[in-house]
C-alpha cells in the first residue's frame, strides 16, 4: 500500500495556512489619500525586456520629473510597477492586482501586444484608461474607450518604407519576419499594403527569435529577384539577416523595421549595417533635426535626462512610457481621480510634442500619431542619417 | 472502512468547506482570481501528479494538453459559434484521443528517453500552435474568447468563476481519490511495488500507464478550457516548455502520489511569484535554486514511491 | 541546382552548431549514464565569457579561449560535486528535474550578469565566405567541423590509450567492476562533467562569432544538441557529429524546399521519430552506448 504520508488533513491545513497568510500580508494597504497612484505594468524580464526596462526607468523617470514640479493639482505622483516578464498570465494577475489590491487611477503598459490584447477586456470591464506601449495595430483598432496607445503603429511604419520604395522605383519585394506577434504584425501590415502602393510582394519567408543563420531563407527570396527586401523583427535576429546578406554576397538593397532602432543593431551587425534603411522615431536622430523641428527640445531634455539618471543608452522604447505618463499628467489636471474625467481628457489632448511623435487624440484616435512621428533613416560609416 | 478512507473523508469535507466559506468572506477581486489561478494549476498538478506519482512516468510535454484543451474551446466557440457547454466534452475528448495516440508509442520508453519523447511531443504541439495561423491566431495569440453563461448565472465575476473551478477541482480530487481506490489503482500500486510481478500476476501494466495518462490530459484540458474562459485571450506562450516545466515543479514539489501534494504543489507555486515580485530580476535565480535544492533534499520522501519503481523495473529489465 | 548547394551549406553552419553540442552530451552519457538538461547553459556561460574576456577585457583569442573553457569546467564541476553527488539516490526522474533546475538558475545568474542583451564576437579568422560553385560557406563553420573532428578524435584517444580514460570507460560500463579493481568512480564522475562542460564551453566559444549570444541561447540549443546527439546515437562521438550535421542540412534543406515555419518542427519530429523507431539512432550497433 502506498505508505504512511503525511495525513492528508495536515497538508489542508499547511495550504489554507499559506492562503492564510498571503491574505492577511497584502491586506496591509498603506493609506496614502493624498497620492496619486499610477501602475505600470512593463516586460522588465523576459524576452522583451529591451522594451519593459527602459520603458519601466522611464515611467519612474517622468513620475520624479513630475513630482519635483509639484506634483499634479497638490497631489504627488507613486508609480506601482509590477513586471509581467511578457507573459499574458502575469499580465492579467498584475492588473487584477493593480485594480484591486493597488487601487490605481490608470495603468500604462504593458510593453508587447499580445500582453495588452489578453489584458484589454479586464480593463474595459472595470473602466480604468489604460496607456499601452505596445506597437500592435488591433490594440486600438477597433476602437474601446479605455485604452490608448503612445508607441507607433506597424502601419504608419510600412507606409513610411513603402513611400520611399516608391520614390525609389521599386516594384517587387521580398519579406522576411520573425515568428512572434510582432512579426506576424509587420507581415500582416506589409502584405495588406502593398498593392496600395503598387508593390508586389514576391516571397514571404519567416525565421525563430533565436535562429542564427537565415541564409536558407534568403536563397529563397534572392531566387525570384525582388528590388527590395524588408525584414520585420526584434534584435538580434534582424542582425543576423543582414550578415547572411553579406555572406551571401547579395547586394540587393535592405529595409528593416522600427523594432531594430537602437544603437545595439549596429553594435550587432557590424559592417553589415551599413547602407541599411529604417523607419525610426525621431530619437534616434534627435541631433541632427533642425532647430525648427518641434520634437526637437523634448528629445533632447529627455535623452540628456534618461542619459544622466540612467547609465544605459537612450532608445525609442522606453520614450512610449515617458510620453504615456506626461500625457497621463496633462489629462489628471483638474480631475481630482475621476477616471472617465481622465479618459475624456486624454482623448481631448491635441499637439501634444512627445518622444514619439506630436499627439492629436480624438474620439476614434487613441494613438494620436500621424506618419511625422516616422523618419526614414540610413546607416552610414556606423551611424544614423536622415533620408530626405 | 480503513483509517486512510475516513481520513479522506474529514480532509476532503474540511477542503469543501474553505472553499465554500473563501467564496463567501473573500470579496477583494485580486485575491478570487489569483485563487481560481491556483485551482486552475491544481487541476494541471492532479493530472500530471496521478502520471509521475502513481504511474511513475514522467512527462515534459504536459502543457501541451492544456493547450490543446484551450485552443479547442478558443477555435470552436469563436469560429463555429458552438456553445462553450458542448466545447467543453470536445476539449477534453480530443486532448484524451491525441492522449491516447501519442502515449501508446511513447509510454513504451522509459528513463531518459521518455522524458525527452514527452519534451519532443510537447515542443511539437507548441510549435503548431504558433505556426497554424490561420486556426489560432499564430504567436499573437487568440482574442474574443467568450465568457461563460449558464441560464441566468454569468461566469464573468470573480466570485461565480471561482466556484466554477474550485466544485470542478473538487470533483476532479473525488474522481481521483475514487480510480486510486478501484481496481485500476490497486493495478497502479501493483506496478509501483514491482512492474514484472504485476505483469506476472496478469496486470495489464501498459494499459493501466496508457489509462492514467490519459486521464492526466483529460484534467489538463478541463484546466485549458477553464483558462481561456476566464482571460478570453490565449496565446502559444502560455503552453511552451516553461509551462510543462511548472506543471513538474507543482508536483514535484508538493509530492507525488499524493492528491492534496497537488493542492500544496499548485498553491505555492502561484503564490510564489506574486511574494517575489519585487525581486522579479532574481525569479529565476530562486526558482532553479528550490527546485535543485528541494530534489536533493526531499526527494526521498517525495518521490519514494517513483524511485522503487524506478529500481525494481530497471533490476527486472537487465 | 545552387540553391540546393546552399542549402547544404547552410545545413553544415548549424549543423556543425549541433554537433558541437552533441558530443558534449554525448560524452557524459558515456562515462555515466546522465543526461545534463543544463548542458545548453553551458554553452552559454562559454560563449558569453568569451565575449567578455575578448571584448571589453581585451584578451587575445587563445587566452581567452583557455580561460573560458576551463571556468566554466570548474564550474561544471562544482555542479557536480553540489547537486549531483550529493542525491543519495539518483534516478533519471529526480536528476532531470536537478539538470532541469540547473538550467534555470545558471540562466537566471546570465542574466544578471550580461544583461538581456545579444552579444557578438568577430569570427576568429578574417577570411570571406568561401566561395564553392556559387554558394557561400562561412568560413567559421569550418573552423567548428575541425574542431568537433580534434575534439572528437582528442576523446577517442583519451579513451583508448590513457589510463585515466580506459578507467572512466570502465566506470561506465560496469561500476561495480571498476570499484572492485580500485577505480575512484566519484572521481571519474567529477572528471567526466568536467570534460563534457568544458566541451560545452568550447562550444560556446566557437558559435559564439556566429550566433548572437545571450542568457537564453542555451535552451533553444540545447535542445536541438540533444536531438541530434539521439539521431546520431547517443554516447557515440561520431554519431554526435553526423548527427548534427545530418540535423542542421534537414533543417535548412526543409526550410528551403518546403516552408521556414517548420524549422523547429524537424528536430523535433526527428527526435521522435528515433524514439519511436530506432533509439540507437544512426550509429545504432549491438554496441550502443561505447564509440
Amino acid at each position: 500500500m502506498l505508505s504512511s504520508k503525511p495525513r492528508p488533513l495536515s497538508r489542508i491545513l499547511a495550504v489554507t495556512a499559506v492562503i492564510c497568510l498571503f491574505l492577511a500580508g497584502s491586506a496591509f494597504n498603506a493609506a496614502a489619500e493624498k497620492v496619486y497612484k499610477i501602475g505600470g505594468i512593463f516586460a522588465v524580464t523576459g524576452p522583451a525586456s529591451f522594451l519593459g526596462d527602459p520603458e519601466k526607468k522611464s515611467m519612474e523617470m517622468a513620475v520624479e520629473q513630475i513630482n519635483q514640479n509639484g506634483g499634479i493639482d497638490g497631489h504627488k505622483l507613486e508609480a506601482v510597477i509590477y513586471d509581467t516578464e511578457g507573459d499574458p498570465s502575469k499580465a492579467v494577475m498584475s492588473v487584477s492586482k493593480l485594480i484591486n489590491k493597488d487601487k490605481v487611477l490608470a495603468i500604462i503598459g504593458p510593453s508587447r501586444t499580445p500582453t495588452t490584447l489578453a489584458v484589454i477586456p479586464m480593463i474595459q470591464r472595470a473602466k480604468l484608461p489604460l496607456i499601452s506601449c505596445a506597437a500592435g495595430n488591433k490594440i486600438v483598432e477597433p476602437m474601446k474607450p479605455w485604452v490608448f496607445k503612445t508607441a507607433q503603429s506597424d502601419i504608419l511604419a510600412v507606409a513610411s518604407i513603402y513611400q520611399h520604395m516608391n520614390k525609389q522605383g521599386y516594384k517587387a519585394l521580398g519579406i522576411i519576419t520573425v515568428g512572434n506577434a510582432f512579426g506576424e504584425s509587420g507581415k500582416e501590415q506589409l502584405l495588406a499594403q502593398a498593392p496600395e502602393y503598387g508593390l508586389q510582394v514576391v516571397r514571404s519567408e519567416t525565421f525563430g527569435g533565436k535562429d542564427s543563420d537565415m541564409t536558407a531563407q534568403l536563397t529563397k527570396i534572392r531566387k525570384e529577384a525582388p528590388d527590395a527586401i524588408v525584414c520585420w523583427g526584434t534584435n538580434p535576429g534582424p542582425a543576423v539577416v543582414a550578415k547572411n546578406l553579406e555572406q551571401l554576397d547579395i547586394e540587393i538593397p535592405l529595409y528593416q523595421s522600427h523594432g531594430v532602432a537602437s544603437p545595439k543593431f549596429i553594435e550587432l551587425a557590424g559592417n553589415a549595417a551599413e547602407d541599411i534603411l529604417l523607419p525610426t522615431g525621431k530619437i534616434l536622430v534627435a541631433d541632427l533635426l533642425p532647430e525648427s523641428d518641434p520634437q526637437k527640445e523634448v528629445l533632447t531634455e529627455y535623452i540628456n535626462a534618461y542619459e544622466n539618471h540612467y547609465n544605459g543608452s537612450v532608445s525609442g522604447f522606453g520614450g512610449y512610457a515617458y510620453d504615456a505618463m506626461h500625457l497621463l499628467a496633462k489629462a489628471l489636471d483638474g480631475t481630482g481621480g475621476d477616471r472617465d474625467q481622465i479618459r475624456q481628457n486624454i482623448e481631448n489632448i491635441k499637439g501634444h510634442v512627445g518622444v514619439s511623435g506630436v499627439f492629436n487624440f480624438s474620439k476614434s484616435d487613441h494613438n494620436g500619431l500621424n506618419p511625422d512621428a516616422f523618419v526614414m533613416v540610413r546607416i552610414q560609416n556606423g551611424t544614423w542619417e536622415l533620408v530626405k | 472502512m480503513t483509517n486512510r478512507a475516513t481520513w479522506f473523508r474529514i480532509a476532503y469535507t474540511a477542503m469543501a468547506g474553505i472553499v465554500i466559506l473563501t467564496g463567501i468572506l473573500v470579496s477583494n477581486a485580486y485575491h478570487l482570481q489569483l485563487l481560481t489561478f491556483i485551482g486552475i494549476n491544481t487541476l494541471l498538478a492532479l493530472g500530471l501528479n496521478m502520471l509521475m506519482g502513481y504511474a511513475g512516468q514522467i512527462s515534459l510535454g504536459h502543457a501541451a494538453f492544456y493547450g490543446i484543451g484551450a485552443y479547442t474551446t478558443a477555435i470552436l466557440t469563436v469560429h463555429y459559434g458552438i456553445s462553450p457547454w458542448m466545447a467543453l466534452p470536445a476539449a477534453i475528448l480530443i486532448a484524451m484521443a491525441v492522449a491516447y495516440i501519442v502515449g501508446v508509442p511513447t509510454l513504451k520508453l522509459s528513463g531518459y528517453y521518455l522524458g525527452m519523447g514527452t519534451l519532443g511531443f510537447g515542443m511539437i504541439v507548441h510549435i503548431l500552435f504558433r505556426e497554424w495561423s490561420s486556426v489560432t491566431g499564430g504567436a499573437s495569440g487568440f482574442i474574443g474568447i467568450p465568457p461563460l453563461e449558464l441560464g441566468p448565472i454569468s461566469f464573468t465575476s470573480g466570485r461565480n468563476y471561482f466556484y466554477l473551478v474550485w466544485a470542478l477541482v473538487l470533483l476532479s480530487i473525488i474522481i481521483c481519490q475514487r480510480i486510486i481506490d478501484s481496481r485500476i489503482g490497486r493495478g497502479l500500486r501493483a506496478i509501483h511495488d514491482g512492474e514484472k510481478a504485476a505483469k506476472a500476476v496478469g496486470v495489464n501494466t501498459s494499459a493501466l500507464k496508457l489509462q492514467v495518462f490519459v486521464l492526466s490530459a483529460a484534467l489538463s484540458a478541463l484546466a485549458g478550457f477553464l483558462y481561456a474562459h476566464l482571460v478570453y485571450f490565449i496565446s502559444p506562450g502560455t503552453f511552451d516548455f516553461i509551462t510543462s516545466i511548472r506543471m513538474v515543479t507543482m508536483v514535484v514539489i508538493g509530492g507525488m502520489a499524493s492528491i492534496w501534494g497537488a493542492l500544496l504543489g499548485a498553491s505555492l507555486l502561484t503564490l510564489l511569484p506574486e511574494w517575489l515580485h519585487s525581486f522579479s530580476e532574481f525569479e529565476m535565480v530562486v526558482y532553479g535554486l528550490v527546485l535543485m535544492t528541494v530534489m536533493i533534499f526531499l526527494p526521498q520522501g517525495l518521490t519514494r514511491g517513483l524511485m522503487d519503481l524506478y529500481e525494481r523495473s530497471k533490476k527486472s529489465q537487465t | 541546382m545552387q540553391e540546393i548547394l546552399q542549402y547544404l551549406f547552410s545545413g553544415i553552419t548549424s549543423g556543425a552548431i549541433y554537433a558541437v553540442i552533441a558530443v558534449g552530451f554525448s560524452m557524459l552519457y558515456n562515462s555515466t549514464e546522465l543526461i545534463n538538461f543544463a548542458h545548453g547553459e553551458f554553452v552559454m556561460l562559454g560563449a558569453l565569457s568569451m565575449v567578455t574576456l575578448s571584448g571589453p577585457l581585451g584578451l587575445p583569442l587563445i587566452p581567452a579561449f583557455l580561460v573560458s573553457v576551463i571556468g566554466v569546467a570548474c564550474l561544471g564541476m562544482l555542479f557536480e560535486r553540489l547537486a549531483i553527488r550529493t542525491v543519495r539516490h539518483p534516478n533519471p526522474i529526480v536528476l532531470i528535474i536537478i539538470t532541469v533546475g540547473a538550467s534555470i538558475f545558471l540562466k537566471g545568474v546570465g542574466m544578471l550578469v550580461w544583461g538581456k542583451n545579444a552579444h557578438t564576437i568577430p569570427p576568429f579568422t578574417d577570411h570571406p565566405p568561401l566561395d564553392i560553385a556559387g554558394a557561400k560557406l562561412l568560413f567559421q563553420s569550418i573552423w567548428i567541423v575541425v574542431i568537433v573532428l580534434l575534439m572528437a578524435a582528442g576523446l577517442h584517444l583519451f579513451y583508448k590509450k590513457s589510463l585515466t580514460g580506459k578507467a572512466m570507460e570502465a566506470c561506465a560500463i560496469s561500476q561495480k567492476a571498476a570499484w572492485l579493481v580500485g577505480i575512484p568512480s566519484k572521481f571519474m564522475t567529477l572528471l567526466a562533467f568536467g570534460l563534457s562542460t568544458g566541451m560545452g564551453a568550447v562550444a560556446g566559444v566557437i558559435i559564439a562569432p556566429i550566433t548572437m549570444s545571450s542568457y537564453d541561447m542555451g535552451t533553444m540549443l540545447g535542445l536541438k544538441g540533444f536531438c541530434a546527439a539521439m539521431l546520431g546515437g547517443l554516447g557515440s562521438l561520431w554519431g554526435s557529429l553526423i548527427g548534427g550535421l545530418l540535423l542542421g542540412v534537414l533543417e535548412a534543406l526543409g526550410v528551403g524546399l518546403v516552408s521556414s515555419g517548420l524549422k523547429d518542427a524537424i528536430a523535433f519530429l526527428l527526435l521522435l521519430f528515433i524514439l519511436y523507431v530506432r533509439p540507437g539512432g544512426i550509429i545504432s550497433s549491438a554496441n550502443v552506448e561505447r564509440f
